[in-house]
């Protein structure tokens, strides 16, 4: 499965533990919330990076101490009809502040990256070849957003306000 | 009418070329029809019993001259020439075939018109009282908040995968013409004491197989908070709502499930921490919007032209202008609307004929502008009253001037069995069955004010639970069946039906709507009594023996 | 007329398979020859559910052809003519029972 980050496919350097798996010595991991929770001074106790694979499930206030600690948080779509990640990913970036690597897990598919990205996911475990390799096409399909969220993008409201405020200050 | 910017059709010419590409991997096998669906359905397109349907919004139900003659033109081009007008300012065409459907939306997105969010988990097309702008007693044009929300609800990166569809109706108005009561959020625009606009809001209003009226969640939310506080709604339902049970995942169940009172704390707690945020809309932000409605000008004209005076003698003129026509805001004009309800037709449907024809009168008479009412009749928000009589005469030509607007034969029909997949039974027939009883005006008029809503199915597209008759098809052992309630309403005192005896078959329905009826006539106590104020002061009892009696 | 979406496969008569065309949505029925046909009269006709559990499986594996196969049941006349099963097949075969306009 292609992972795609800041806009590129790349290697993959966080390896997916899984619960019951014994953790490897050193190297950048992604564990699921359970395992990260009961044990978090794993945080300090590895020498690799860590990540938490967080259920859609389950509010994000429970992270939100360790944020600044964690190197990535992975959130997941158990299919892509199920948009509760999307909100956890707003509240991670604009509420909380968090500014590590925001990964998409599950089934993650092109016709959903604008929606991710704009939500505040930067890297993307692409269920399709195909679909990872269209990335930088897909990003380009819209220049027009209505809403404000953490993205940065200008705003249609943005814009027009922009326009009246350059418009007034010409006259 | 509000005029659409560069930004704005930009975006839809987006939205069309991403679709381009959507059916372009469907039709060659890159994406699996699973995949395919949600994209489909967001772009309002359903696969029904004999082929596509294609369901195109009307943001808040205006529409220009220009924009109908394109739909006229999808009809005829790409459909088999007519469309059906849907209880939500919708209208479908029922015979579309994918492979052409981007070229239809290409040529739709000319003019301004999308099918953005006519289907699928997300925010569907808001919609308003169809008299916006133009009813008198107004607080304000409830247009200007409907089309921020529709600009925030498009293509909204958090909440387009809801646990289930979500449908926000907005009203201005003291009488609700916009059914705010069951829809998901309502909005009522009023002024609070200090003379600043806002909204009362309401939650978890629905129809369907578990019907709620929608309850009060704020009755005051200032108009520049709308926009968050509506999102801290929907944060919280996108998290909590229950995704397990396709039935049970509309708000109106968790709402239910949590109490009202719980989850207004929720939506308040959520609501607290956004804060006064990118969200907020300023005062120049609200009139930017404002400012891109054009109103038409009008002109000083007598509230009572020698043309009407004239033609009140004409008693088919005044027959059809009593049902018809309604107050304006300004004097010397009249709200008009098209009654789409002929006896033995399908209710809401219009010929691209009809749609062309329209699209010229609302030229020549209405400053170019038509809209399209829940009750799936169309109106000329700004007739001239000395241009009725000529309006009149030009309506029958093209058979839109059936004088029964309000009355028992202007019904709400779902498409029903003859073209939808999850109907049970049919309602097109029902209705124009019914029609043709009640075909007599003088028998009409006198029954009065009554609203019949049929739905093929417990879906409850034809909101037959708050029809003043309700008739919901239902399949017992392969045969199709009819439950029959009284007493619904749609409006600002918005309740559902009751039943009224068990389901009766096909054949039987019109009968019993005659005896409902012929009951109704005998047991009110005034002719000035309407048939749901009966019902509401007798029950359903005095009802059920007459009709059940002799069954 | 239980949708089809929540149907079990168990079938109690004659039964054929019964879809939409992808690129249209016109309505097509599966025939004997692992094809599609416009015409009800090409339908392949199952009478286990063995036999239409096949039958679906079979259709369902044509993804990009067709959406949404569904088992749906069929009368036999004398002489081998297929007739729709229930009333929703009879629309879907022979289109809307309704006048259009108005009379």
């Amino acid at each position: 499965m292609p992972l795609v980050k800041n806009g590129r496919i790349t290697t993959d350097l966080f390896v997916h533990v899984a619960d019951g798996a014994e953790l490897p010595g050193d190297g950048d991991i992604l564990i699921s919330a359970e395992r990260f929770l009961a044990d978090p001074d794993i945080l300090s106790r590895r020498p690799g990076k860590t990540g938490v694979v967080w259920p859609n499930n389950r509010a994000v206030d429970d992270l939100v101490p360790y944020l600044e600690r964690l190197a990535a948080v992975a959130l997941v779509f158990p299919t892509f009809r199920d948009g509760r990640a999307y909100s956890q990913a707003r509240l991670l970036r604009e509420r909380h502040g968090y500014d590590g690597e925001l990964r998409a897990t599950g089934q993650v598919l092109r016709d959903q990256f604008v929606f991710m990205s704009r939500a505040g996911f930067d890297a993307f475990e692409v269920k399709k070849d195909a679909d990872a390799d269209a990335f930088a096409e897909t990003m380009k399909r819209y220049s027009v957003f209505y809403q404000p969220t953490g993205d940065g993008r200008l705003t249609a409201l943005n814009r027009r306000m922009q326009l009246r405020h350059s418009e007034s200050a010409g006259q | 009418m509000y005029a659409y910017d560069e930004l704005d059709r930009t975006l839809i010419n987006e939205r069309v070329s991403e679709f381009r590409d959507q059916v372009k991997r469907r039709l060659s096998g890159e994406l699996t029809e699973d995949e395919f669906k949600m994209l489909r359905l967001q772009n309002g397109v359903y696969l029904q019993l004999h082929a596509y349907m294609f369901r195109v919004a009307i943001p808040y139900g205006t529409l220009s001259s220009k924009q109908l003659r394109r739909l006229a033109h999808v009809a005829r081009r790409y459909d088999r020439g007519y469309g059906h007008f849907t209880t939500r300012q919708n209208i479908q065409f029922n015979w579309i075939k994918l492979s052409e459907l981007p070229d239809a939306l290409a040529e739709l997105a000319e003019v301004g018109i999308h099918a953005m969010q006519t289907s699928g988990n997300n925010m569907r097309n808001v919609t308003s009282d169809q008299w916006a702008g133009v009813a008198p007693g107004e607080v304000e044009d409830p247009r200007i908040w409907s089309e921020i929300l529709r600009q925030h609800t498009t293509l909204h990166p958090e909440f387009s995968f809801l646990p289930r569809k979500f449908k926000i109706a907005i009203t201005a108005s003291e009488h609700d013409r916009a059914a705010i009561k069951v829809h998901d959020i309502g909005l009522r625009l009023h002024k609070n004491a200090d003379g600043e606009t806002g909204f009362e809001v309401l939650v978890g209003g629905g129809l369907g197989r578990t019907p709620f009226i929608a309850k009060t969640i704020k009755p005051y939310v200032a108009g520049r908070d709308i926009l968050s506080y509506v999102e801290a709604i929907l944060r919280v339902y996108n998290q909590y709502g229950r995704r397990d049970n396709i039935y049970k995942a509309r708000i109106k169940i968790l709402v239910h499930e949590l109490g009202i009172e719980k989850f207004a704390r929720e939506v308040e707690e959520e609501w607290k921490q956004m804060g006064h945020g990118a969200l907020t809309l300023d005062h120049s932000v609200v009139e930017e919007v404002r400012s891109r409605f054009s109103y038409p000008p009008y002109e000083k004209l007598p509230h009572m032209p020698d043309e009407l005076k004239q033609a009140a003698h004409d008693p088919l003129f005044e027959r059809w202008r009593k049902n018809s026509v309604a107050p304006h805001k300004v004097q010397g004009y009249s709200i008009v609307t098209l009654s789409l309800k002929p006896v033995g037709g399908p209710p809401g449907d219009a010929t691209a004929d009809q749609m062309d024809a329209v699209a010229d009168l609302a030229d020549r008479y209405s400053f170019g502008e038509i809209r399209v009412g829940h009750e799936q009749n169309l109106a000329l928000p700004h007739v001239a009253k000395r241009d009725l009589p000529q309006l009149w005469k030009a309506l029958d030509r093209i058979g839109l001037a059936t004088p029964n607007v309000n009355l028992v034969t202007d019904i709400i029909a779902c498409p029903g069995l003859d073209y939808c997949s999850l109907a049970n039974a049919r309602s097109i027939p029902i209705a124009q069955e019914l029609t043709r009883r009640f075909a007599n005006h003088d028998t009409a008029e006198m029954i009065g004010r009554l609203h019949i809503n049929i739905s093929g199915c417990i879906n409850a597209c034809g909101h037959h639970h708050v029809g003043h008759i309700g008739i919901l098809g239902v399949e017992k052992n392969g045969e199709e069946f009819y439950q029959i309630t009284i007493g619904g309403r749609a409006d600002e005192n918005a309740q559902m039906g009751a039943l009224i005896g068990p389901a009766v078959p096909y054949a039987e329905v019109a009968d019993v709507i005659e005896d409902i009826v012929e009951a109704y006539l005998a047991l009110r106590d005034r002719p000035e009594e309407l048939f749901v104020d009966t019902v509401k002061r007798l029950g359903v009892e005095p009802f059920k023996e007459r009709v059940y009696a002799t069954r | 007329m239980t949708s089809p979406l929540q149907q079990k496969i168990k079938i109690t008569g004659p039964s054929m398979v019964t879809a939409n065309r992808t690129s249209d949505g016109v309505v097509i029925y599966r025939t004997a020859k692992q094809g599609w046909s416009a015409s009800l009269s090409d339908a392949a006709i199952v009478r286990t559910s063995d036999e239409a559990r096949a039958l679906l499986a079979e259709a369902n594996a044509d993804d990009v052809g067709a959406v949404g196969a569904y088992i749906a049941p069929v009368e036999l006349k004398d002489g081998g003519e297929i007739k729709p099963g229930n009333l929703r097949e009879r629309i879907r075969s022979k289109g809307l029972t309704i006048d259009l306009l108005p009379a």
